[in-house]
């Protein structure tokens, strides 16, 4: 299908963007398009205009850190799965983003669009929570920080502003120790997940001394499997990390949809986690 | 409205574009580009595949204005000395290999095997459909495909290699 009528334009610089959308609020942003473009094809989206911030150099690359790495809102899916910085720095996004839709689509799609998305199928917010990101928008007033925990806010709903544009991602290092792991169970000609499990386990002896865990599509958000990771401290490969696993729907509201039914989801989603946590600690 | 400068094919082409226009129906309804089909309405099928700027993207999934300033190559491209003239080694893999049936995902497919070689020139059967995941094939069952994107592989390799 042929999309409705819309405005375009592609500004100069980050602060030029910003007042574009600041001052229209039915204008959107363009970044790679994989997902703004099949939304507006379909007509579910009538913006009155698009602001094309596909082409603004500062908000590009991939940046060490230090004690973080940067992702820029622009880099492609394509450039973050290869980055040796993000391969080493933070090894759950790589691993995620190379299992995010189809070479094509990650060749455009972008790594803050499939964020400020907030699709909670998607598979970068339940790593982006995992991990503890910090999320930097920016506005014509300047730069400020959003924890990963406050920017999911509903189903394809951000805690960002009008005016403001996601410009990067922080992603923590975690130190040694840590295995990660992200499994998703999809359908093969399609590659949503019906849910995924991102998971960063820290490892002590023979037992899990810390676990960190993200489900994809297990609500309207993307969320944190407290119950579980709660029961994960301090278990013993096996039969503990069995039984903890078995709470990682607790709290959760999961969607129907042609895919699977809540309780579906549910047992997926205690499934999944033991899978990924076991294979994140490094026992298969 | 915008007017944008782009490349298809090895043609320069400047054009005055609606910003709803996508790049598929650029490349067919304006260009000629007929060879590049539309599949589907959900950016899944990858029938539109073309390469923008050296890299396979979906047609149907780019506005012409964001090709602004691009260097697109589609199916209609890739042979030499024009469309009469001689098959891409990997257009004839497909050929020789029967790896189409109605041919409509067939100019994608070609595209999209071209684009996993840049990684990847020497790759195995599960590196290919992997690299293929975005192509769907209603027809084929995939297995002549595979075969043909091997050949088409070892082809381009011969090719490159003889001096
Ligand atoms: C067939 C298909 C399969 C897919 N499979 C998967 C999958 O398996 N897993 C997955 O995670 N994703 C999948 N995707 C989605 C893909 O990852 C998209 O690339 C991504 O969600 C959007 O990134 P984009 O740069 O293309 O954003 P766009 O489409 O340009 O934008 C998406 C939304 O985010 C807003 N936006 C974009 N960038 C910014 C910014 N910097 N600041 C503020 N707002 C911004 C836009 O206004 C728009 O509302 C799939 C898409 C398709 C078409
Ligand atoms: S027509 Fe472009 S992906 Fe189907
Ligand atoms: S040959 Fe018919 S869809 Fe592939």
């Amino acid at each position: 299908m042929i999309p409705a009528q819309f405005d375009y334009v592609r500004p100069g610089s980050v602060a030029e963007a910003c007042r574009e959308l600041a001052s229209d609020e039915d204008a959107k942003a363009l970044a790679g398009g994989q997902s703004l473009l099949p939304f507006l094809r379909l007509r579910l989206a009538y913006p009155s205009k698009l602001v094309d911030i596909g082409r603004l150099a500062e908000l590009k690359g991939v940046h060490e850190r230090g004690d973080h790495v940067h992702i820029g809102a622009l880099a492609t899916h394509d450039e973050v799965m290869r980055s040796p910085v993000v391969n080493a720095g933070c090894p759950l996004v790589a691993l995620a983003v190379a299992q995010v839709a189809d070479p094509a689509i990650r060749h455009r799609g972008t790594f803050g669009g499939s964020l400020a998305h907030a699709d909670p199928a998607g598979d970068l917010p339940a790593v982006a929570l995992a991990l503890d990101a910090v999320f930097v928008a920016a506005s014509e007033q300047g730069e400020r920080e959003i924890p990963a925990a406050a920017f999911f806010v509903d189903y394809l709903e951000s805690s960002l502003r009008q005016g403001e544009i996601l410009a990067g991602v922080r992603i923590p290092k975690l130190g040694a120790g840590w295995g990660f792991h992200y499994e998703k169970f999809h359908r093969t000609a399609q590659a949503w997940a019906i849910v995924g499990v991102a998971a960063a386990v820290r490892r002590s002896n023979g037992s899990i001394a810390e676990a960190r865990i993200g489900l994809t599509n297990m609500g309207p958000t993307p969320v944190r499997a407290h119950a579980a990771e709660a029961a994960l401290r301090g278990a013993e490969l096996g039969d503990q990390v069995r039984r903890a696993c078995a709470e990682a729907a607790a709290g959760t509201a999961p969607p129907a949809d042609l895919h699977a039914q809540p309780d579906y989801r549910r047992h997926l989603a205690e499934v999944l986690t033991g899978r990924a946590v076991r294979a994140a600690a490094g026992a298969g | 409205m915008p007017r944008i400068t782009i490349t298809v094919d090895g043609i320069k082409y400047e054009e005055d574009v609606e910003p709803r226009l996508l790049l598929v129906h650029l490349l067919r309804e304006r260009l000629g580009r007929t060879g590049t089909p539309v599949g589907c309405d959900t950016s899944n099928c990858g029938a539109c595949t073309v390469m923008l700027d050296g890299k396979s993207a979906k047609s149907c999934s780019v506005l012409a204005v964001q090709a602004d300033g691009c260097d697109v190559v589609t199916i209609e491209g890739l042979g030499t000395n024009g469309t009469n003239g001689s098959m891409h080694p990997m257009q004839r893999a497909f050929h020789e290999e029967h790896a189409l049936q109605c041919g409509y995902c067939t100019p994608g497919m070609v595209m999209a095997a071209i684009d996993l070689l840049r990684n990847d020139p020497e790759p195995s059967e599960e590196t290919i459909r992997q690299g293929l995941e975005g192509n769907l094939c209603r027809c084929t069952g995939y297995c002549n495909i595979v075969r043909a994107v091997r050949r088409g592989a070892q082809e381009m390799g011969r090719a490159v290699n003889t001096p």
